[in-house]
């Protein structure tokens, strides 16, 4: 019951760096700000004053986005500032960058880069709050949360669910929060995929493997699929998309084998007719589009809760 | 000048001594070592009663060694001054308990060649502190496709050949390599790493690799290359020395290779018996090394290793990097540690823990490298150099990079209490006082 | 160091007066609504509410209102304040919206209300009903309806102790340190 609510770090580092009180602090926040995005009014005063840098290391429009519009609905100045048009092209080294954005005045600094570490290299040599949006083959902190945000939308709760993710585990930093995130809160996690993309060891992390959908899939609550990215074929963890597609495709048929009121969801962008069939897709279960509704609702709660930290 | 170390326990392989006594130096040359228990009654060194220049330095309670020899070392000169050079590098060994250095080749340009050997050695008579041998490159730029001028390099100075950094990976040449080598009486150093299985590792593979999302160097990608090396060395008959061991895999091929006769020998580095990858956790690059730390079974392997005599010697792989080459993506940042001033300190572990005796230690850091290298140093013989180091053992300190000689200050024993330590070395009968 | 300022008999009494000066203020209760702030204002709306359906017999819509995100102190305090419900399930431009909440002192709070109001429709006319005015006003801004106006000095504390919230309805002013 107390009125404020402190966060041990200022930084969004990662979901394992988070307790299962910080996680459920953040999702009910959210739920105040997915309200403020039910008005007409959008935007609130909560953060005016202060100015937030996307730098984006790696092309993307769905976080970027995503987390430019929750800024500006908290009233933050925004900057964005993406690889091709920074100076990283002309030889600067990654902390000088962060140092100049910091010197630019940035209290919050999201950051997606390549490389996994980043954000907590960051995190130790600058001032400003850092939020990890990506980081290599780490983490995607705020896609967790708000996967975590639509599943307690729409099942209530986290504990006891089966959650089947499907795809590529091992490189996926979407499936790596997940993981932590739903074991935390105790559901029971199983990742289905080709062995190569899905390593047994990860079992020691509390979760199942399957190298089948239809053992993997049956009685699920949720399935989370994951983006398949064309240069892992081209790296030979699988021969071709469509033999990826025949065994690990998510389809009508492979569908019915999980519970009745089973979700479906994808953090995008989707290869449709790959790892995830259109009637799925566009389907009465799937829940993607709310997923990228809810993604500005937690990424504004991360903001404003770590927008107390400082000061 | 005349230095007489009295009182301290002489410990010294080459000749079986281990026992109170006293060394006398004349002109950088050992002279005489007098033994407490063999003596006769009032018997003393000669020095004792001679000029007024005599240094006597009373070494009650602690060890007087031959001077450390490590066969690993980046000196980063020439090319890459900025990290280390001679000068520094040196100053490190010598603050380490080092007397004697090889420097590996991974200069710029490679030490594939007379010229650059000559150089090194120059400078390190002009400006170096300690003895520095110099390492030649196998193949023409550590590329891996033709041979350098083994022979000419050797004429010059070099007292064995590696392409470290880079393994070679083409099996034939690496047979030539270990045949050709074989008329001058060298070891041919190996960097075991199957390039293949290690593509873009920056950790050892498992699953802590996989939950930091850093792409990993599997064991075997070490282990393949031994056994290949092996195999080779078997054929050829050439001399073969591993470098920087560190999985449990490959101590047992090394093993079963001594087992059957070949000739072979193998080095490891503190790094891989004092810790183990969790080092990396929060994305520290002074933990980034190659080959990377292990895990727990490996450790325990490579002290079993140095117990039974599998791994003869234990060597830096000093490897300094600049602080702004460290302040990068771990992906980006360069691997390497700067261990030449703790080493010592992280093997007299070995010794407080009961695995080696101090004796033994000694031996695979002074006598071991010494033999395998064929070079006359790492003993206290009469008629020796006079590199000698005389450590206590129960002094404690804690890792400070920034009171580091070594201009590299990557270390992820950073804040590490540790046992024992040097507090005076002689290079060549010149004295400094480290503590 | 405490003194009890109201008891539960006095906080139902000057209830009661408020719904009256409301109505009477107002000149009847059309198109009124009320809207309490997070969180002692939520109950008195409700019991505002309440009283007015006795003497009216009409239901008047109450919401909830949280005023977290329109504070003007982010980065002076340490942490956040927690993001509480906002519940206003009615729209309220037209509406006479009489905004409660249980002490007024800066003001700073009502100046957050109002913001966040405004954000969400646009009302004919916003009232303010406050079941304690302490007095120290940062803002100039006038409570229109009030239980009771209890001069303090700044190092004192008012307490409102509701039943809703698992205590016994009073009113306590908690004597606090002097510098």
């Amino acid at each position: 019951m107390t009125a404020e609510c402190t966060f041990k770090s200022k930084d969004l580092l990662g979901i394992k760096e988070l307790s299962k009180d910080e996680i459920a602090l953040i999702l009910d926040t959210a739920s105040g700000f997915r309200d403020v995005l039910r008005r007409d009014i959008k935007k609130v005063p909560a953060l005016r004053g202060k100015t937030a840098v996307n730098l984006f290391f790696e092309p993307s429009t769905r976080t970027r986005t995503s987390f430019e519009l929750a800024e500006k609905r908290l009233s933050l100045d925004v900057l964005n500032l993406s690889v091709t048009t920074s100076s990283v092209v002309k030889g600067e080294t990654l902390m000088d960058t962060a140092l100049n954005v910091q010197a630019l005045g940035a209290d919050f600094m999201v950051i997606r880069h390549p490389s996994s570490g980043v954000p907590h290299l960051l995190s130790g040599n600058i001032k400003a709050s850092v939020i990890n949006a990506g980081d290599g083959t780490n983490e995607h902190p705020t896609q967790a949360l708000l996967d975590a945000f639509t599943i307690m939308e729409k099942k209530g709760r986290i504990e006891g669910l089966r959650v089947a993710i499907v795809g590529d585990i091992l490189h996926s930093r979407v499936a790596k929060s997940n993981i932590y995130l739903l074991t935390k809160f105790g559901a029971e996690v199983r990742l289905i995929g080709p062995p190569t993309l899905v390593p047994k060891r990860l079992e020691q992390l509390g979760v199942k493997t399957f190298y089948d959908m239809e053992t993997g899939l049956k009685d699920a609550d949720v399935i989370m699929m994951l983006r398949i990215q064309m240069e892992r074929q081209d790296r030979g963890f699988f021969p071709s998309t469509l033999e990826y597609s025949r065994y690990w495709g998510l389809n009508m048929e492979r569908l019915s084998l999980a519970d009745k009121e089973a979700i479906v969801m994808h953090p995008g962008p989707m290869n449709r007719g790959l790892e995830i069939a259109s009637d799925v897709a566009d389907g009465p279960r799937s829940v993607i589009l709310e997923q990228v509704t809810n993604g500005i609702a937690v990424r504004m709660a991360v903001m404003y809760l770590l927008g107390g930290v400082r000061g | 000048m005349t230095i007489l170390i009295r009182k301290g326990h002489i410990i010294d392989p080459s000749q079986g001594i281990d026992g109170i006594g006293e060394i006398l130096i004349e002109d950088g040359k050992i002279i005489e070592i007098i033994l407490e228990a063999k003596r006769g009654k009032g018997q003393r060194a000669k020095g004792k009663e001679r000029d007024s220049e005599l240094r006597t330095v009373d070494a009650s309670g602690l060890y007087v060694l031959p001077g450390l020899v490590d066969m690993h070392t980046h000196l980063r000169e020439p090319g890459y001054e900025y990290k280390e050079t001679i000068k520094s590098g040196t100053g490190a060994a010598v603050r380490g308990g080092f007397t004697t250095v090889c420097a590996m080749p991974n200069t710029n340009p490679v030490n594939d060649n007379s010229s650059v050997t000559e150089f090194i050695i120059r400078k390190a008579v002009q400006e170096g502190s300690c003895a520095v041998y110099p390492i030649g490159a196998i193949t023409k730029l550590q590329k891996g496709e033709e041979l350098a001028e083994i022979g000419i390099m050797c004429d010059e100075g070099c007292v064995a050949f590696s392409d470290d950094g880079r393994p070679v990976m083409n099996s034939e040449l690496m047979k030539k390599a270990l045949e050709y080598s074989k008329i001058f009486n060298v070891p041919i150093i190996s960097h075991c790493e199957d390039r293949d299985l290690s593509e873009g590792g920056v950790m050892n593979s498992g699953l802590l690799s996989i939950t930091l999302g850093l792409r990993g160097i599997p064991p075997e990608a070490e282990e393949v290359m031994v056994a290949r090396d092996i195999a080779l060395a078997g054929l050829t008959r050439g001399r073969l020395h591993i470098a920087h061991v560190s999985t449990e895999g490959s101590v047992r091929l090394i093993r079963l290779a001594k087992e059957a006769g070949i000739a072979v020998t193998a080095e490891t580095c503190p790094h891989y018996f004092s810790i183990t990858e969790a080092a990396v956790k929060g994305y520290n690059t002074n933990a980034k090394v190659n080959p990377p730390l292990r895990t727990e079974k490996d450790v325990e392997a490579i002290k079993d290793g140095l117990k039974d005599g599998i791994i003869d010697a234990i060597a830096t792989d000093h490897a300094p990097h600049h602080r702004d080459d460290k302040l990068q993506e771990f992906d980006k940042a360069p691997f390497g540690i700067s261990g030449i001033e703790t080493a010592l300190s992280l093997s007299l572990k070995l010794v407080h823990n009961g695995i080696l005796s101090l004796s033994r230690l000694v031996e695979k850091m002074t006598l071991n490298p010494s033999t395998i290298l064929r070079i006359d140093k790492g003993t206290l013989k009469v008629g020796a150099d006079a590199d000698i180091v005389i450590i206590d053992m129960k002094r404690q300190f804690r890792v400070e990079p920034d009171k580091f000689v070594s201009k590299g200050k990557n270390t992820p024993f950073e804040g590490r209490v540790l046992k024992g330590m040097p507090v005076l070395t002689i290079c060549k009968g010149r004295v400094f006082d480290i503590a | 160091m405490s003194r009890e300022l109201l008891n539960n008999k006095e906080m139902d009494r000057a209830i009661t007066r408020m719904a009256h000066e409301i109505i009477e203020r107002n000149k009847g209760i059309e198109q009124i609504c009320f809207v309490g702030i997070q969180r002692g204002g939520v109950h008195l709306s409700s019991r505002l509410s309440a009283k007015i359906k006795d003497i009216e017999g009409v239901d008047l819509p109450v919401g909830s209102l949280d005023i977290s995100l329109y504070r003007d102190d982010v980065g002076i305090r340490k942490g956040q304040p927690v993001v509480r419900k906002t519940d206003i399930l009615f729209d309220i431009t037209g509406k006479k919206v009489v905004l409660v909440d249980d002490v007024l002192f800066t003001g700073r709070s009502i100046r957050a209300a109002l913001d966040a109001l405004m954000d969400m429709g646009r009302p004919d006319a916003i009232q303010l009903g406050v079941l304690i005015d302490r007095g120290h006003r940062e803002l100039p801004i006038k409570a229109d309806y009030v239980g009771k106006n209890i001069p303090t000095s700044l190092s004192e504390k008012i307490k409102v102790q509701l039943k809703e919230e698992g205590m016994e309805d009073r009113v306590m002013l908690i004597q606090g340190k002097r510098d």
